[in-house]
């Protein structure tokens, strides 16, 4: 390859980045020269994957909570100088174990809701500005929401988790139809069942040798963003 | 003028005071603000986030309670995060006039302080009990960590409730590096940048830290602002050069605005990208070289940024603009209304765009200025 790769120094946020795909996309990322800093809630988790990735910058938070986004997305900005792509991949599933909707409590709908969709409004919102003013800067930036087949496929037992990546889905189509002209795309995009730490919990008795492994999806996702990033439109 | 006692940035009834270059005056709406540029016309906004800079703990060496206003810092590098100046405050809070708040204990070199999860130390004592530069300890991710998670905003006695950082944070808010909010970007929102574009109106940004407002002490406030560093990147240098080509005005967002742009156009040198630090104070001998529009809060008399008005127009109508802002009822501080004032036409106000200079007018661009980056700036009689 005769061009510098588009994911070189590139500034990336990924939220839930000490497990599954999260983790598999904090690896590929850094892999091919990203400069990440990567979200997670539990602190030792987030110190054992910083030590393990020594260029990456790992920031203990729960975007699930109003008061942690701002000192989130000034931790982001300020270890990595700015940003291009947020990846908003944490993700909670709802009732463990899957309830119907009818069983769910409401609880679990709202921390679904939560992490879901309310977590990645508030960080998008909050980390919009840098990303628009990498925009400005000539590039083309992203908001990556992880999303689910849940989104459109009414599956019966994943109503929180479905509905919550329903409204994601959604909230994704509206603001990369108002933010294009801002140079910032906002996608969402389903990896497909994968062999990770939710899966287990969603479905404790699948054999994982059928599952997508988790580095198979981020390679695919990795490749989008590569592809995406590279590209300058003029709005 | 009242004082805006709510923190809300974009109030509906915000009201803009438009002062044209012949010494017109005319009250508008300020959710009407693309209807009163012109097409051509570059907005420049300061894109900095603010900084939870507001830290509570301890003097070591005495056990006394202390809150430590960080005030700045040498460069925007993503690692320079260890060595801050700062005003340090003795016990109380901000529901205490800044300006009545007690002196720290007596503070020297080595001295520690323990601020939430930080640790840092008194590297220098300046001349100034509240005034010092200090240094953190630990990994720039620690210090980042310790700061965004202890620190709260720097708040105002004028506020009935404590500010909360998404309070002090514009809808551009991308580097966090200032330690007071860059308040007249609260104006913006995602609609009037669609707004703007509709209109052909061009926005940019640059990223200057903002400084303190105010420390509580007459003396150090007289020499406010302190050194700022600021970034301007390529795309705005290239953006003001097509505006101006064209015959657009440069709209300055702000003080800090007009300040980083005039001092990277300095010496009538070129506009440069890149990192500066902007150690100049605009008043009223200043030439204008880059900014020809401010649009700002309103400032109250005596202030360094109404000082800087003066740079735009004379005295005599800046006592007619400050009387129409009082007879209007405008609010001011941090959360209240704005002006929009545009250079006036007179003779000598902007200096020549594409002429050479020469030295005498160069000379008297700068009211003060310091070629010496860093702390010094500080120090420096005003």
């Amino acid at each position: 390859m005769n061009r510098i790769d588009p994911l070189a120094g590139l500034r990336v946020a990924v939220t839930g980045g000490t497990s599954g795909l999260g983790l598999a996309l904090v690896q590929a990322l850094a892999a091919r020269g990203a400069r990440v800093a990567f979200i997670a809630r539990d602190a030792a988790r987030v110190r054992r994957v910083a030590a393990d990735l020594p260029t990456t910058h790992g920031i203990v938070g729960d975007v699930s909570r109003q008061d942690e986004i701002h000192p989130i997305a000034l931790q982001v900005t300020a270890a990595l100088g700015g940003l291009d792509v947020l990846v908003n991949n944490a993700s909670s599933l709802g009732p463990v174990p899957l309830a119907l909707l009818a069983d769910t409590e409401c609880e679990d709908l709202q921390a679904a809701l939560a992490t879901n969709v309310l977590g990645p409004f508030r960080l998008g919102k909050a980390l919009l500005g840098a990303l628009a003013a990498s925009a400005r800067d000539g590039r083309t930036t992203l908001a990556l929401n992880i999303s689910s087949d849940a989104a459109v496929t009414p599956y019966a037992g994943w109503g929180a988790y479905g509905a919550s990546k329903a409204a994601l889905h959604h909230l994704s189509r509206i603001w990369d139809a108002e933010l294009r002209e801002h140079g910032v795309r906002v996608l969402s995009v389903d990896p497909g069942d994968m062999d990770t730490p939710l899966h287990a919990l969603a479905v404790p008795d699948a054999d994982p040798a059928a599952l997508q492994r988790p580095a198979d999806a981020a390679r695919l996702i990795v490749a989008l963003i590569a592809s995406t990033v590279s590209i300058r439109e003029f709005a | 003028m009242k004082a805006a006692a709510l923190p809300i940035q974009r109030p509906r009834d915000a009201r803009l005071l438009v002062v044209d270059a012949d010494g017109e005056l005319r009250h508008a709406e300020r959710s009407q603000l693309a209807r009163h540029l012109r097409p051509g016309d570059l907005l420049v906004a300061n894109d900095a986030a603010t900084l939870p800079a507001s830290l509570a703990g301890v003097h070591a060496p005495t056990g006394s309670a202390i809150e430590v206003r960080l005030a700045g810092r040498r460069s925007l590098a993503v690692d320079a995060v260890h060595d801050f100046s700062a005003v340090v405050f003795g016990p109380g809070d901000h529901r205490t006039r800044t300006e009545d708040r007690a002196l720290p204990p007596p503070l020297r070199p080595g001295d520690r302080l323990q601020l939430g999860p930080l640790a840092a130390s008194v590297v220098r004592t300046l001349d100034h009990p509240r005034l010092v530069d200090l240094r953190f300890e630990g990994t720039p991710d620690a210090i980042w960590a310790g700061i965004a998670r202890h620190g709260r905003p720097v708040q105002y006695a004028h506020l009935a409730q404590p500010l909360a950082l998404w309070d002090v944070w514009t809808r551009v808010a991308a580097l966090p590096v200032a330690f007071e909010p860059p308040s007249a970007g609260f104006m913006l929102d995602w609609q009037l940048l669609h707004a703007l574009r509709e209109r052909a109106i061009g926005f940019a940004t640059l990223t200057h830290a903002a400084g303190l407002s105010s420390t509580g002490d007459a003396a150090l406030d007289a020499r406010l602002p302190f050194d700022e560093p600021y970034h301007l990147p390529e795309a705005t240098v290239q953006a003001i050069a097509d505006t101006q080509r064209s015959g657009g005005r440069i709209v300055a967002l702000g003080t800090t605005v007009a300040r980083a742009l005039e001092h990277a156009a300095a010496q009538g040198r070129p506009l440069q990208a890149g990192m500066g630090l902007a150690t100049q104070r605009l008043g009223p001998s200043s030439r204008l070289r880059v900014v020809d529009v401010l649009l700002s809060g309103t400032h109250e008399p005596g202030s360094s940024h109404h000082a800087l008005l003066q740079a735009f127009v004379d005295d005599a109508l800046l006592r007619r603009t400050d009387a129409a802002l009082e007879a209007g009822g405008y609010r001011t501080h941090e959360f209240g209304d704005s002006v929009l004032i545009e250079a006036s036409r007179e003779p000598g106000r902007r200096a020549e765009r594409r002429a050479q200079l020469s030295p005498r007018q160069a000379s008297r661009t700068i009211v003060r200025s310091g070629s010496t980056p860093g702390w010094a700036g500080l120090l420096r009689p005003a």
